[in-house]
């Protein structure tokens, strides 16, 4: 049924307009007073038979009696139930939001196509969203029906969005008496304007970085640094003071969008994604308030295995666990408001169904209710009915947690909004139905606005219809001769307080008579429980929440490695029968007959101790790789988009890697800041990076930066004629920057310009992407030149060419080992690469550059053997002590040294030989793989998927509705991988 | 002053050598050949220790213990090393593609969607430099097969020391290659659709195209053929079994798809390429007699949940369960990655078979899943003499390492565009490449 809306009651037009419409002395100045409901007054407040009085839409007084003035209109809620309307703080009600553009423009817009603003479109802080607003009639009634009273509403476009606005959901269309709050807070998020083509940023490490520069900016411009107008700037300033609500799009965003905010003080309120229950330490660590859509995972239809197949665990397990969400928020203390944001009609339901999974309900009216008012200062006038505040409520035929109660009205700023008929009779219950001398039974059920019939004769099942409006009830019944097509019609009008129904019935042959039906039973109070939300047993959280995932972390250990043949990469060389004894995470002593009372044993006869792999160029666990939207992005940091979930990490550690450089992609000449990883599978991404780590930057040459092998004409540089000259503008630049730096002029400061002085100062390494020796040999120039160093050329295929400039320098080689003939600038690359640069006394690493090799980088580095004949310690060093050289981090890892981390991979087999497999891959005596575990690990995985595959094809047979299983798959990525987003 | 003429013309070709042309091929065999001593691994699982190999007029003649046989002709003295069987890349794009970025370069996928009468054989660049770089491991031989379409084409088998296709080719127009639909695709996400993994709606649609084709292909063979249709035409070759049916596929349902198409069609001498999950089918590929040619070993994991060792023990569970098992190595960069597939064997072994039954996949059962057993795969009497000498165990890349190398009995040059680089420069800064 259509809510009726009546808004006698409500607000008038405000007093100083005038109006053609009427006389205009007519102000209803009247109280409206409701008695004999139950009032929640607040989350943990109820009264019974309390009484609510409201006027000129503002609670005037609530309590257990409160006085009635005369001219009151009093309503009785007998039986009903009054609670506090809702308020979201995330909407985008009455914005449309648009549809950002997708695929790639062949002319890349690389300026901004505003004047005046921001050297950025997407960043538009001085966006108001009452400029876009128009309020829509049938979204405002579809988010009374879930109960809610106010929202706030932003226009969802952009990284920085601008202002929100608070409004009622009042249906009076006076816009102006709907606005609460016009800066209620500022909105921001990751993703890009739909209404501007500008490329950058086209990562989300280049929009972190690009809201970071925007604060510097936004200082330096309030210093009176700028000479020119900047709007965005003004009003970002303007709106620092602010409430900042970000909306971050999924669970790692969140945390990143945290830690963005600690850098400036800012301390986000983020929307969520849901998944918060995933790493709830981390979440609950943020000390945000967290926006949490109410909104689960459909369930997957399992019915055909083959299909099925393709569904991965931990989408089953978010299925099975997202319901459980806001039950461990609360539980763990994360405070938190709800969003009716990506569940729309579903809120409610989905609610209960949180409900059922053990959230309590005071928590979810604080929720919806106290905690949303609170988050934006509105305590005294929204979320409880209290003197003074908004009289906005909503009235329901019992509690709102039980699926069978009935919301009739909501009152939004004093001003009624029916949702369903109170002033119905409810006519549920067993009635003797007589109808032309014949007995029925008669059962009427389900909600009072949409009842169902089964009448019965004898042991006979009638046929019947039932319909009931306005409280006159209609009956079509069919003939007792299931052969005789014609039906008898009853109707009768219901009274209030009746125990027996009178009307008339119209039989089959038209003729027309009475009939009645005495009550026998009130409609059975166990009714409800069968229409609970279904629930399930919720299968533990493991660390990641996917296949493979810890469900209890594996702990250091004290560890003795008896007997095993010792890869040293030390002077000592290979050690026969030698053991090995981790301690604190440390190798504790190397020797033989070694012993330790508290050590676990490893026996490891016959088999190979060496340092854990070291990739110097990976792109694994990497939630982004390519900020392609300028030619230098110095700016942007891999350590913002660790992804510490990417099952390539376990993959890795299966393979014996336990460090590796995350780089940026070669998307252009100055890519972005590395991130040195260590593998630490189950942790945080903060746990991955390594502590105190050196920092390094990807630099980039060749066919990539020039855009060679794709349709992209538009960006300098387009030859390496190009890609010398943005090394020499940009470190130009970098100096006359730290020249004014430090002359203590005021200046502005600029992230990249900041990242370029560390490298001129020798605090940042470069890890150059390379091929061809035109220019490696120019960059070594440009860096004699501008009086830098390069620590890397990474890649490198032709160094063998220029192994002795190399050399000279001191600059280390990181290569594949045999890769080519793939593009152009391969064609010279030879497998005796490595070994070359080698002999000429460059340190030499193998790399690899991709997801599947680096998991056979022991063997990669065997082919030095085969094709440069090194010997075989140098080929180990080649991935563990060199690339430890290269990351500067050797005097940690690389070799095992007393002192050292205890990075460690205990091989079956020579570690060089195809045959080897990595048994145990330790990290600071961690051991973080296992075969054995993993075989564990694989029974557990097919017994868990068997597990909830079971509960979803149970839920199905129940007739719940299904969606076929999406199997996200991570792409692989490699240096010219672009996420565009 | 001649003599420094010559000298210069010398230092010109090897530079123009080194820079541009291919190897020159051998010559054909022209005296007897003995291997004597070493470790021969026949490649149908047995092995000779201390063997004497004797090669004829590009034949194997006689393979024993040395202690037993008298070596003939010029003697490769081969104590302590090991001879293996040429290895065979199924499967291959070798020859078609020099440099995967440039366009001008590839020519491996037609235009077109059923292109039986493409041929490969006519566009293999005998003079490739990917090619050449096999030999230095032993990969010897390889299946040239086009890319593409439901149909890509007809492939032919070569060995890789000749001046043109017409020398390199060893089975002209083997196989046909039908890329079997696949019933799940890739959300686009470009088009804003979820990038998961989705039913393909036109999964069955596509499988009625193959069968529509293979009816008129049949139909046109059966009849007068008064008007000529190529593509049809080209067909025949699979229906009286002069050439095999090679089905690319993947998934569970795609295979016992392929394989009731093959009951219905009743077609002789399939091939199954890639097979991802085939080991969930095996007991009807081994009751057909079909058998597999394993996708890439060194690849990851297809889905999330495998195992992370799924595709390095594939083969091993296949053979396991009495599939006929050979491994090829398309995928990306598949022309240069080719030379690593003796390591793709060994990385079997590392994952659960025998050593000799690794070797198997990449020699004798190749060669009879190829169709040219009769030639090649074994070191056998009457075999051809393609085979070469390693020092070590050739499936570790640890220990493979190619001494000696014989196509047909031709003692051919193991040297490539990279050793000639890698001497260059190794001169340059005084050390010797070996």
């Amino acid at each position: 049924m259509c809510a009726l809306l009546v808004g006698v009651f409500g607000l008038q037009a405000q007093e100083y307009f005038p109006s053609n419409t009427g006389v205009q002395a007519a102000k209803n100045t009247n109280y409206t007073v409701f008695r004999n409901g139950t009032i929640h007054l607040s989350p943990t407040q109820t009264i019974e038979n309390g009484m609510l009085s409201i006027q000129d839409g503002k609670v005037v007084a609530v309590g257990k009696n409160v006085s009635v003035p005369q001219n009151s209109v009093v309503i009785d809620l007998e039986g009903k139930e009054i609670y506090p309307s809702f308020i979201d703080v995330f909407t985008h009600f009455g914005v449309s939001k648009e549809e950002p553009q997708r695929g790639r423009r062949s002319n890349p817009q690389y300026e901004a196509s505003r004047k005046g603003y921001y050297w950025n479109d997407h960043i538009r802080p001085e966006t108001r969203v009452q400029d876009h607003f128009q309020f829509s009639q049938s979204d405002a009634e579809n988010l009374r029906k879930q109960g809610f009273g106010v929202v706030s509403t932003h226009t969802p476009d952009g990284i920085i969005r601008g202002t929100g606005m608070l409004v009622s959901l009042s249906s009076d269309d006076e816009l102006g008496t709907r606005i609460l709050s016009d800066r209620t807070a500022q909105y921001l998020s990751f993703e890009k304007s739909s209404k501007s083509q500008q490329m950058y940023p086209t990562s989300l490490m280049g929009a972190m970085a690009l809201i970071r520069q925007v604060h510097h900016d936004a200082d330096w411009y309030a210093k009176g640094g700028a000479t020119n107008k900047d709007l965005a700037l003004e009003a970002f300033n303007r709106n620092r003071d602010l409430l900042q609500i970000f909306k971050a799009g999924n669970l790692l965003n969140g945390l990143r969008a945290d830690k963005l905010g600690d850098e400036f003080g800012v301390q986000y309120a983020i929307v969520g994604d849901g998944f918060e229950y995933e790493k709830l330490d981390q979440v609950k660590n943020t000390g945000a308030t967290y926006i949490v859509p109410v909104n689960f995972p459909k369930a997957i239809d399992m019915e055909d295995p083959l299909l099925a197949s393709y569904v991965s665990l931990q989408e089953l397990k978010q299925w099975n666990q997202a319901p459980s969400n806001l039950r461990m928020l609360s539980e763990a203390e994360v405070p938190f408001v709800l969003t009716s944001f990506e569940s729309g009609n579903e809120f409610r339901n989905n609610l209960i169904q949180a409900v059922a999974f053990g959230l309590e309900k005071e928590k979810a009216l604080e929720a919806l209710t106290t905690a949303p008012a609170r988050l934006l200062g509105q305590e005294q006038n929204l979320g409880s009915l209290q003197e003074g505040a908004w009289a906005n409520f909503f009235i329901t035929s019992g509690d709102y947690f039980d699926k069978e109660t009935v919301i009739y009205e909501n009152w939004v700023q004093g001003e009624r909004n029916v949702i369903e008929d109170m002033s119905i009779i409810p006519i549920g219950g067993k009635y003797q139905l007589e109808v032309a001398g014949t007995s029925y039974e008669m059962e009427i059920t389900g909600p009072p606005s949409k009842p169902s019939a089964s009448i019965n004769s004898g042991d006979q099942k009638i046929g019947s219809k039932v319909s009931y409006q306005d409280n006159w009830l209609t009956l079509l019944l069919s003939s007792a001769d299931t052969t005789d097509q014609r039906f008898t019609r009853l109707v009768a009008r219901i009274t209030p307080g009746f125990s027996k129904i009178n009307g008339k019935a119209v039989l089959e042959d038209g003729s027309e008579t009475t009939f009645t039906a005495v009550k026998t039973e009130d409609l059975a109070s166990d009714n409800k429980n069968k229409n609970d939300h279904e629930t399930w047993e919720v299968v533990p959280v493991s660390y990641p929440n996917l296949a493979y995932g810890f469900e209890e972390l594996p702990e250091q250990e004290t560890i003795l490695f008896k007997n095993a043949t010792v890869w040293t990469n030390e002077d000592q060389g290979i050690l026969e029968n030698t053991d090995v004894l981790v301690r604190n995470g440390k190798i504790a002593e190397v020797g033989q007959d070694l012993s330790s009372r508290r050590a676990r044993v490893i026996d490891a006869t016959g088999k190979h101790l060496t340092p854990g792999i070291i990739d110097e160029h990976s792109h694994i666990a990497a939630s982004a790789i390519n900020e392609s939207g300028h030619n230098s992005s110095a700016e942007v940091q891999m350590e913002d988009v660790v992804d510490p979930d990417d099952i390539g990490i376990y993959r890795n550690l299966a393979g014996g890697v336990t460090t590796m450089q995350l780089l940026h992609g070669s998307a252009n000449p100055i890519g972005g800041q590395s991130a040195i990883l260590k593998m630490k599978w189950g942790g945080s991404a903060e746990d991955l990076i390594l502590d105190d780590s050196p920092k390094f930057i990807k630099f980039a040459l060749g066919e990539n930066v020039k855009q060679s092998n794709w349709d992209s004409f538009s960006r300098f540089p387009q030859t390496r004629m190009g890609v010398e000259q943005v090394f020499i503008d940009y470190f130009t630049r970098a100096k006359e920057y730290q020249a004014r730096k430090n002359s203590g002029q005021p200046y502005r400061r600029d992230i990249e310009m900041e990242t370029l002085v560390e490298i001129l100062n020798g605090e940042r390494h470069i890890s150059a992407h390379s091929y061809v020796q035109t220019e490696i040999n120019m960059l070594m120039h440009v860096a004699d030149q501008m009086g830098f160093d390069i620590n890397t050329f990474t890649h490198i295929l032709e160094g063998y060419k220029l192994a002795d400039k190399m050399q000279e320098r001191g600059i280390g080689g990181s290569t594949f080992s045999d890769w080519w003939s793939y593009k152009y600038e391969v064609l010279d690359a030879i497998p005796q690469n490595a070994s070359i640069m080698h002999n000429e006394g460059v340190t030499v690493a193998i790399n690899s550059d991709d997801a599947e090799m680096s998991r056979r980088l022991n063997q990669e580095a065997a082919k030095s053997i085969k094709y440069g004949n090194v010997s075989e310690e140098d080929a180990l060093k080649f991935i563990t002590l060199n690339p430890a050289k290269l990351l500067r981090i050797d005097d940690r890892v690389g070799s095992i040294r007393e002192g050292k981390d205890a990075d460690l991979v205990l091989w079956t087999d020579h570690p060089l030989s195809i045959y080897a497999k990595a048994e145990k891959t330790m990290i600071e005596g961690v051991v973080y793989f296992d075969l054995e575990r993993d075989a564990q690990l694989r029974q557990d995985l097919a017994e868990q998927k068997n597990f909830i595959t079971t509960q979803l094809l149970q839920a199905k047979n129940r007739g719940v509705k299904t969606v076929p299983g999406k199997a996200q798959e991570k792409e692989e990525m490699h240096c010219d991988t672009e996420v565009l987003f | 002053m001649k003599i420094l003429n010559i000298t210069v013309l010398l230092a010109f070709l090897l530079i123009v050598g080194s820079s541009s042309a291919q190897q020159t091929p051998a010559p054909a065999q022209s005296q007897a050949i003995s291997i004597v001593g070493g470790t021969a691994h026949i490649g149908n699982g047995q092995v000779v220790e201390n063997s004497l190999i004797i090669i004829e007029n590009g034949h194997i003649t006689s393979v024993g213990s040395a202690t037993q046989g008298q070596p003939q002709g010029t003697v490769i003295q081969a104590q302590g090393q090991h001879v293996y069987p040429g290895f065979i890349a199924p499967n291959s794009t070798l020859g078609l593609v020099e440099i995967d970025a440039i366009r001008a370069s590839d020519d491996e996928d037609e235009l077109g969607d059923f292109l039986p009468h493409v041929r490969s054989l006519i566009a293999y660049n005998a003079e490739s430099k990917v090619v050449e770089s096999m030999r230095p491991n032993g990969v010897l031989v390889g299946q040239i097969t086009p890319r593409g379409g439901r149909i890509s084409g007809t492939s032919s088998i070569v060995q890789f020391d000749a001046w043109n296709w017409e020398d390199a080719v060893l089975y002209e127009d083997d196989g046909i290659h039908l890329n079997w639909p696949s019933s799940v695709r890739r959300g686009r996400w470009w088009m804003g659709e979820d990038p998961g993994i989705q039913p393909n709606k036109a999964y069955q649609e596509e499988i009625a195209e193959i069968e529509t084709f293979f009816a008129n292909a049949r139909a046109y063979v059966a009849g007068p053929r008064n008007q000529a249709h190529l593509p049809f035409a080209a067909m025949e070759k699979i229906f009286n079994q002069q050439a095999k049916l090679f089905i690319h596929a993947d998934g569970e349902r795609e295979i016992i798809d392929l394989l009731n198409f093959v009951d219905a069609q009743e077609l002789e001498n399939v091939v199954l390429v890639g097979g991802a999950s085939a080991y969930k089918v095996a007991p009807q590929l081994v009751q057909r007699n079909i058998p597999v040619l394993v996708g890439r070993v060194h690849n990851r994991p297809a889905q999330a949940d495998d195992d992370y060792d799924q595709a390095y023990k594939l083969a091993h569970l296949l053979q396991q369960a009495g599939v006929l098992v050979g491994l090829e190595s398309s995928g990306s960069m598949e022309r240069m990655n080719t030379r690593n597939l003796p390591f793709y064997a060994g990385t079997v072994v590392a994952h659960g078979a025998d050593k000799e039954e690794a070797l198997k996949m990449i020699t004798s059962n190749t060669a009879k899943i190829l169709g040219i057993d009769d030639r090649l795969g074994t070191l056998e009497a009457g075999k051809e003499a393609t085979l070469f000498i390693s020092q070590g165990d050739a499936l570790d890349m640890r220990t493979n390492k190619v001494a000696r190398a014989f196509i047909q009995g031709r003692d051919i040059s193991l040297q490539t565009h990279q050793t000639e680089l890698a001497r260059r420069y190794s001169e340059k800064f005084g050390h010797q490449q070996e």
